[in-house]
Order: structure tokens, then sequence, then C-alpha cells
């Protein structure tokens, strides 16, 4: 994968996550002429279009549109499943989630992505897995903002699988 | 000072502005506030700061400013500073910063670091958006992290391997000890991570490839155990088990298999398998599905699975699925020419997917049908071709067209079919022809030579209609110039004749002429047509008085041509016959054929249609104006050299402050199948005379005809003697360089006396 975006119907960004190095402003390009793209796709269309050349698959969860640029050798039905994946983790973090919380919680959705995803690529394929890394993650950054004896605690919770 | 807003309060605040304009003042202030505090360094807040010009970043506004502090948070012992900080590494820096560079030394430690969740921010930040220069310093780290036996690193390690190995490939060898007992983990993270990195290893090296073939059964077993498992909650999506591996397992197998018999065949029961058995109701089944038909098509297999997997395919047309049927496509296309049989049994629910809804299905099934065309087809697939040209989107009518004239000029079944054919095209998508199919269709009207009658009338009725497409406007005109006498006289026999006069022909042809839809190349091919019909109808005066018209016109090409046909009239009226005499049969130059492959499977004779490649002569209209043009310069052009498929023509001109200069203009073009680059043309003359070599237009001459090289020669001839030359061409054809000498003795008296 090269880079995942996530907006709403109205454009506005959400998430950007890139895999490959280009600048602010390539980035900005691409994004505005993608996000264009898509959301001139009518219903009926199907969830893949080639773009430069590029493979963008996408679909749209209630009010937001999850788009990912694959390479030519990527399995576009399987992208939809990480998609798709992504989406559970992000429900089963945030309990039923909508674009609110990931507008208000927006690092938190980059932290379960990048324990999702890594380069690109699954680096997790169980729901559990992901989850349970988060959890861990979360509790240790609890621990931390208590400044008293911090390091100690962070040696306690990180306990190797 | 102000106490810092929380995240949360600053993002609910800027959702509040109601305009552009009030979002920037808001943003502008919380910028400023920020950029004191960093001023300040103040410690406590800088995480949350760091936070909040994350969110502003999202929102498109600068926050170059923050870089240095998301350094800091990463070197700081906190892990919520650390999560920011990587998180806003990776958001706000890139590798084409220096500034980058200062994360490595605080990388290298969270490498080490003893809590894990530090260790796997660092490799996630470095597989996603580590430089060349960071990878090169810390492969070593990363290697080591491949070998730990916690498998939380290690899966991570090794996705991080595959970010450096792309960014350094040399590096690739050291990893390569650790690969070792990679796949013998249970882990599914650490599985599917290592297939990943494995596949990118065998796509970077051959060696590598040559190396990792012996995995082969071993992949086999864990794809096998992953199917005949039973449920397993942790992996299950939809009642398959871990689909992302098996697919990720599928590519790699096919890697491997790709050439090699023997690894192929120890994959064959286990793709044969995953064909039959995969639950296809859901999209998960269909990946695995579709990875494997790619596997299939790419190794060496059996016909009898090439032929499961084609059907595959063929079911996939049919699925409901959109998203289903656009794969089947895209991959139909890939086996078409190697399968060609296979995917024939699928035509007509490929032809089918000519009215699907979708932009991309359809667009896809056009170059499938196009694929499909042969000998045998062509009468019903042109028939669904030419309704899909009807109501198809603009963007595709180009490309359709084409496709359509390149698969009647190889199948047409009859002379007839054929024009009928390129009429019904001109009419419904006339405006979308390609500008080179115009001298195509040209050429083909010509040589069909029992069909003239035939084809003037209907492109004659055809204008009555409709005067707006020019490519259909032109061939109309070029051809009513042409055998307007027929069209006048009633010859026709195909269809019931038409009845029109000499005076009706006219006025369309001049209706041409002054219509605003008409573009300034139409105009001038109407101008020639009503020439032509000089010597062909007995209205010669009607015409006379046209192209008197005309030699006033702005339009300096209608003007100039105008010009030279009213001197066909006056001075040159003895040569007017001769010149606009009906054109010869055209001779064919090369085209790109049907290509016929070799097939495996015995299956035989494929037919490619490249819808790309359209056969091209030059312009016969064109070519015959300017040979108008110099002949009533008075010196005629010769043909200087002509051998291997290079002609060099010479044209001439009297430079008038001298008349002892002649200008000579080269022309060369190249009737081969391969452009001829680095074309360079010399010429030497005797020493009584002097030669100027002007710049080329270029220095490559295009194959078939596409185009020309021109250059221009001054050639000083003080003493008028008889002009001779030797020229020396150089270039380069398919990859050889080409070198030839010659003589040219044959200039016309006129050039040099």
């Amino acid at each position: 994968m090269q880079f995942m975006l996530l907006f709403s119907r109205q454009g506005k960004l959400r998430l950007q996550k890139w895999y490959v190095p280009l600048s602010d402003k390539e980035k900005k390009k691409i994004t505005r002429e993608l996000v264009q793209t898509v959301l001139a796709r009518k219903p009926k269309m199907c969830s893949f279009l080639e773009w430069r050349d590029l493979k963008i698959v996408y679909k749209r969860y209630a009010s937001l549109y999850f788009c990912c640029a694959i390479e030519d050798q990527d399995n576009e039905l399987i992208t939809l499943e990480i998609i798709h994946r992504y989406v559970e983790l992000l429900d089963k973090y945030f309990g039923s989630v909508c674009e609110l919380d990931i507008i208000f919680n927006f690092e938190k959705a980059y932290f379960i992505l990048d324990e999702f995803l890594l380069g690109g690529e699954a680096q997790e394929t169980s729901k559990k897995n992901v989850l349970k890394a988060i959890e861990q993650a979360d509790l240790l950054q609890e621990v931390s903002t208590q400044s008293v004896t911090s390091e100690h605690l962070c040696k306690c919770i990180a306990t190797p699988q | 000072h102000l106490p810092s807003l929380r995240v949360q309060v600053l993002i609910r605040t800027i959702r509040t502005a109601r305009t552009q304009a009030e979002e920037r003042e808001m943003i502008q202030k919380e910028c400023a506030a920020i950029r004191s505090s960093f001023r300040e360094e103040d410690n406590t807040y800088r995480c949350r700061n760091v936070a909040k010009l994350l969110y502003m970043h999202m929102l498109g506004y600068p926050a170059h400013f923050g870089q240095l502090e998301c350094l800091k948070l990463i070197a700081s012992q906190k892990f919520t500073d650390k999560r920011i900080g990587y998180l806003g590494a990776m958001l706000l820096l890139d590798e084409r910063q220096d500034v980058h560079l200062l994360m490595t030394n605080c990388i290298k430690n969270d490498l080490n670091h003893s809590t894990q969740y530090v260790q796997g921010l660092s490799l996630c930040t470095l597989g996603c958006m580590g430089s060349s220069e960071m990878c090169r310093d810390l492969a070593g780290e990363v290697e080591k992290l491949l070998k730990t036996s916690n498998s939380y690193l290690r899966k991570k390690a090794a996705l991080c391997a595959v970010h450096v190995i792309r960014k350094v490939p040399e590096l690739m060898e050291m990893f390569l000890p650790a690969t070792k007992n990679l796949l013998s983990e249970k882990n599914h993270g650490v599985l599917h991570t290592s297939v990943v990195l494995l596949t990118e290893m065998c796509e970077r090296s051959p060696d590598m490839l040559s190396h990792f073939r012996k995995l082969v059964p071993q992949l086999v077993r864990i794809l096998k155990n992953l199917i005949m498992s039973g449920y397993s909650p942790e992996h299950d999506v939809s009642g398959i088990s871990d689909p992302f591996l098996q697919v990720r397992i599928l590519r790699l197998l096919r890697i491997l298999g790709k050439g090699d018999d023997d690894s192929s065949e120890a994959m064959n029961d286990i793709l044969a398998q995953v064909a039959t058995n995969t639950e296809t109701s859901k999209n998960v089944g269909n990946a695995i599905l579709y990875e494997t038909v790619l596997t299939i098509m790419d190794i060496k297999s059996e016909s009898g699975l090439r032929v499961l997997a084609i059907n595959i395919l063929g079911r996939f047309l049919l699925n409901n699925d959109k998203n289903i049927r656009y794969v089947a496509l895209t991959s139909l296309l890939k086996t078409v020419q190697t399968d060609h049989n296979a995917v024939q049994r699928h035509r007509s629910t490929i032809v089918d997917c000519l009215k699907d809804l979708d932009v991309s299905i359809k667009r896809r099934a056009m170059e499938l049908s196009f694929a499909l065309v042969n000998g045998n087809n062509i009468r019903g697939m042109m028939k669904e071709l030419l309704y899909f040209l009807d109501s198809c989107d603009p963007d595709f009518k180009a490309d359709c067209a084409s496709g359509i004239f390149l698969a009647a000029e190889k199948y047409a079944p009859s002379k007839r079919w054929h024009i009928d054919t390129v009429m019904r095209v001109l009419t419904t998508a006339g405006s979308y022809v390609r500008d080179d199919s115009v001298p195509n269709l040209i050429q083909l009207i010509t040589n069909s030579v029992e069909m003239h009658a035939y084809t003037v009338q209907r492109l004659y009725k055809a204008l009555l209609d409709d005067i707006s497409q020019q490519p259909l406007v032109q061939v109309a005109s070029w051809c009513i110039g042409e055998y307007g006498d027929l069209l006048v006289s009633g010859q026709c026999e195909e269809e019931e004749p038409i009845q029109v006069s000499e005076d009706e022909v006219l006025d369309v042809l001049e209706g041409l002429l002054v219509s605003n839809l008409s573009t300034p190349v139409t105009r001038a091919y109407s101008l020639t047509a009503i020439m032509k019909l000089s010597t062909r109808f007995s209205s010669v005066n009607r015409i006379k008085k046209v192209v008197s018209i005309y030699g006033s016109s702005i339009d300096v090409e209608l003007q100039q041509r105008a010009v030279e046909y009213n001197a066909l009239f006056k001075k040159y009226d003895h040569m007017r016959p001769a010149l606009l005499e009906r054109m010869p049969i055209m001779e064919k130059t090369a085209t790109n054929g049907p290509t016929d492959i070799a097939q495996t499977n015995g299956e035989t004779d494929s037919t490619i249609l490249d819808t790309k490649h359209l056969p091209s002569i030059t312009h016969p209209a064109r070519r015959c104006n300017y040979h108008i043009c110099f002949c009533l310069a008075g010196i005629p052009p010769m043909t200087a050299y002509n051998k291997n498929g290079l002609k060099i023509e010479f044209t001439f001109e009297r430079s008038n402050p001298s008349p002892n200069i002649a200008v000579i203009t080269i022309h060369a073009t190249n009737s081969t199948e391969a452009d001829m680059t680095e074309f360079v043309f010399q010429a030497a003359v005797p020493k009584t005379f002097q030669l100027q070599l002007l710049s080329p237009s270029s220095n490559v001459v295009p194959a078939l005809n596409q185009g020309s090289v021109t250059q221009v020669i001054r050639v000083l001839n003080p003493q008028k003697q008889q002009l001779r030359m030797r020229i020396k061409l150089t270039y380069t054809h398919k990859g050889s360089p080409v070198q030839d000498l010659a003589e040219v003795n044959n200039f016309p008296p006129q050039s040099w006396q």
C-alpha cells in the first residue's frame, strides 16, 4: 500500500497515512485530486479505479470514505478486507465508532492503524492481538503521565508475548 | 500566561468556526501560543501542543515549526511523549529534510528499549519513513530483532526489514540468515510478515528466488493447515481462516512456481484444492480465489487447472458483486493472449458486461471484446461493439472507434460490410474518430474500387444530414471530389441510386466552405474536392468562380490553394486533367498484423488486436497538394534516395534575391515498422559549388510514414554547372547503426540552369 486516506463526504481529511516519501505539496495535490475523483463516483460503481499508475480501492462506511492506493501486484479484493478489518478495530475500540470519534481522537486512530499495518502491509492478522496491544499501550500511557515511578511501572506492564 | 488548551477543547473550538476566515484566525492564535510555549521549552505541555499542531496540520495549515519538538518528544522518557513524538515525526518529517537524521540515534536507543511498546514505536516509524541513511545505520538493529523470540517484535522487524531492503537493496543479504526459521513460527503475525519479507527478497533477486524455492513444500503445508483446520476464532473471517495469510502465501507461491516445473508441480494439488473448496458467497472467499487464479495462470500448471481457473473467472463475471466482475475482467485481459480459446468460451458474458453501469467494467469489457474478435465471430461481435459505440461514454468513443476500424480491416467478411461499418462509425461517432483515421479510411475507400459509387453515395447522403463531425466531413469531401462523377451519373449498384445534380453537389461542398462548423482542415478538403470536380463535372465556370473567390481568403492555407488552383485554370490548364485524375490504388504499408503465439497446451492461433497501433500511409490529399504546389513553382520534386524503407525526396525553390542559389528541402520518410533515430543527413558537392545545410526539423524519422524529417540545403552555383551531390545517411534502426552513401545525379535541369 502506498497510502491510506480517510475523508468525509464533504471532502474533509480525517486521517492520512503515507507509506511513500512525498513532499507536503505533493501530498496535498494528490489528496485534493483523489478526494475529488472518489466523491464524484456514483453508488453503482465498483470500489476500484485506476488513477495515475496506481490502483485505488475505496469504501464508504457511514459518513467516512476509506481510500487506499495499492500497487499493481496487490490484490484489490483483500484490500477491501484490510479496510474492513481496520473499521472493525476502530469499532471495537471506540464502541460503535462514528466520524466524531475519529475527529476528536485522531491520534488514537493512528495508533490503532500503526498496530495493524506497518510500512503498508498487515503486521497482525488477529483482531484480538491488535486490540490487546493497543490496550496495553494505552495503559502504559496512563501510567507514564503520572510522573512518579513511571519507569518502574513501564517495565512491569511490558510483558513479552 | 494562559493555560494550554486541551487537544479536544481546541478541536471543538475550531469546529465552531463558521467561515474559513474565522477558522484561520483561531488557528493563527493557537499557533502563536504554541510557538511561544515551544520557545519557553515547556516540557509539560509539549506533547499536548504537538498533538494540537498535528490536528491543525491535518486541516491543511503549516506545522513545520513543530518538527524539532517531535524530536524532543521522541527523546523523552515518557511513553506518552514518545507516542505523540513518533506520530508527529511520521506526519511532519520526511527524508528530504536533514532534520530527520536527528531521529536516528533516538530510534537506535528505542529499538533496544526495555519496553516492547517503545521498541514497537521505533520499528514502526523506521519501517514507515526511514530514509536510506537511517536504514543503513539501523539495519543491524533490525536484523537482531528479526531473530528475537518475542513475536510482537519479530513481526514488526520483518516488515521493517522489507522497508530497509526497498530503500537500500544492497543490504538484503544481511537478512538472509535470520529468515532461516521464520516459517516455523506458529504466530500468524510473524508468518504473515515473514511471507511478505520472503516475497520482497524473491522479487528483487533471482539468487534469493532459487534459494527460497525449497520453501515451497513448507508453504504448501501451512496453506493446507489453514484450509483444513477447524474453526479458529482468532483468525476467522466469515468461515475462512486467516485469509490475509492465505493470499500472501498464494502470491509467494506464484513467484516461486513461475517458470519452474518442479515447484509448479509441488503446488498443483493445493491450488486445485483451494480453487474448488473456497466459499464464494462473500468477498473474502473470492479474494482468495482471485489470488489463486492469478497464481495458476502464472506458473506452469496443468491444462486442466488452467481451464478451472478461467472458469472461475467466468463465474466471477456472473457475480452480482461488481467488484468481482471488475477483477474478473482485469484477469481475463491478462490471460486472453495465452489462453485464448478458454476465454472465448466466455465471450457472450463478456459482451454482456459492455452494458454494465460501471465505467471501469465497461472499458475492460470493451478491451477484452476487441481481443476476442476473430474471423468467425466478426459479424456478431461488430453488432455489439457498434451498439456499444452508440451509447458509451465520450471518453471511450475514440478508442472504440479505432478498435472497430482495426477489427473491420482484419476480418471484414466483404468490402460492402467493411464500408458499411466504417460509415456507421463515422455517422454515429464521427467527431471522436482519431485524426489519423481519415487518411486510413481514404486509402480503404480508394482500394475498394467496386464500391466507389456506393461509398460516395452513402457519404453524400450522410453530409446532407450532418456536417458537424469533421472526420466524416473530410472523408466525404475527399470522396466526392474523387468520385463525384459516379454520384451524379447514378451508377450505384448496391442500393437505389440517388438523383443529384452537379449544382446540388457543389452546393453541399460550398456549404462546407462557409459553415462555422468546418475546421480549416475541412475547408481545405472541400476546396480541393471542388477543384477536382472541374475535370469530372461540366460546370467548370462555377468552380472557377469559387476558386477565385478564395484567392483572397484570410485563411493562408485556403488562399494558397486557391491561388494555385486559379493558376491551374489559366497558365497551367494543360496540366489540369493529369494533376486531378483519379488516385491509383495505394500501396499499403505494413500494419501491425495478427500475432500468432505458439500456445502452451496445444491451443492455436490467438489473434491480438492492438487497438493502439493503426496502419498509416502518407496522407494522400496532402501529398497531392504539395505536389501541385511545387509543380507550379516549375521545378518538379525528385526522389534522391530510396532504400531499405528510407526515402528522401528533394523539393526545390528558387531563392529570389539570388537566382544562383537553389534552395532544396529534403523530406525523409520511413516506411519500416521501427523508428529511425539519431538520423543525420550530410551532403557534399563538387568544388565549384558551395553548400549550406540548415538544421533539421528533428532527428527521428517516425515509422510507417507517420511523419517526415525536413532539412533545408542551400546550394550556391555561380558557374551554373550541372548539380551533383554525394549524400551520407546515418541512423539507428532497431538498435543497430546504419550508414549509407549515395550519389544524387538526377537533379532536374531547372534546378541548376
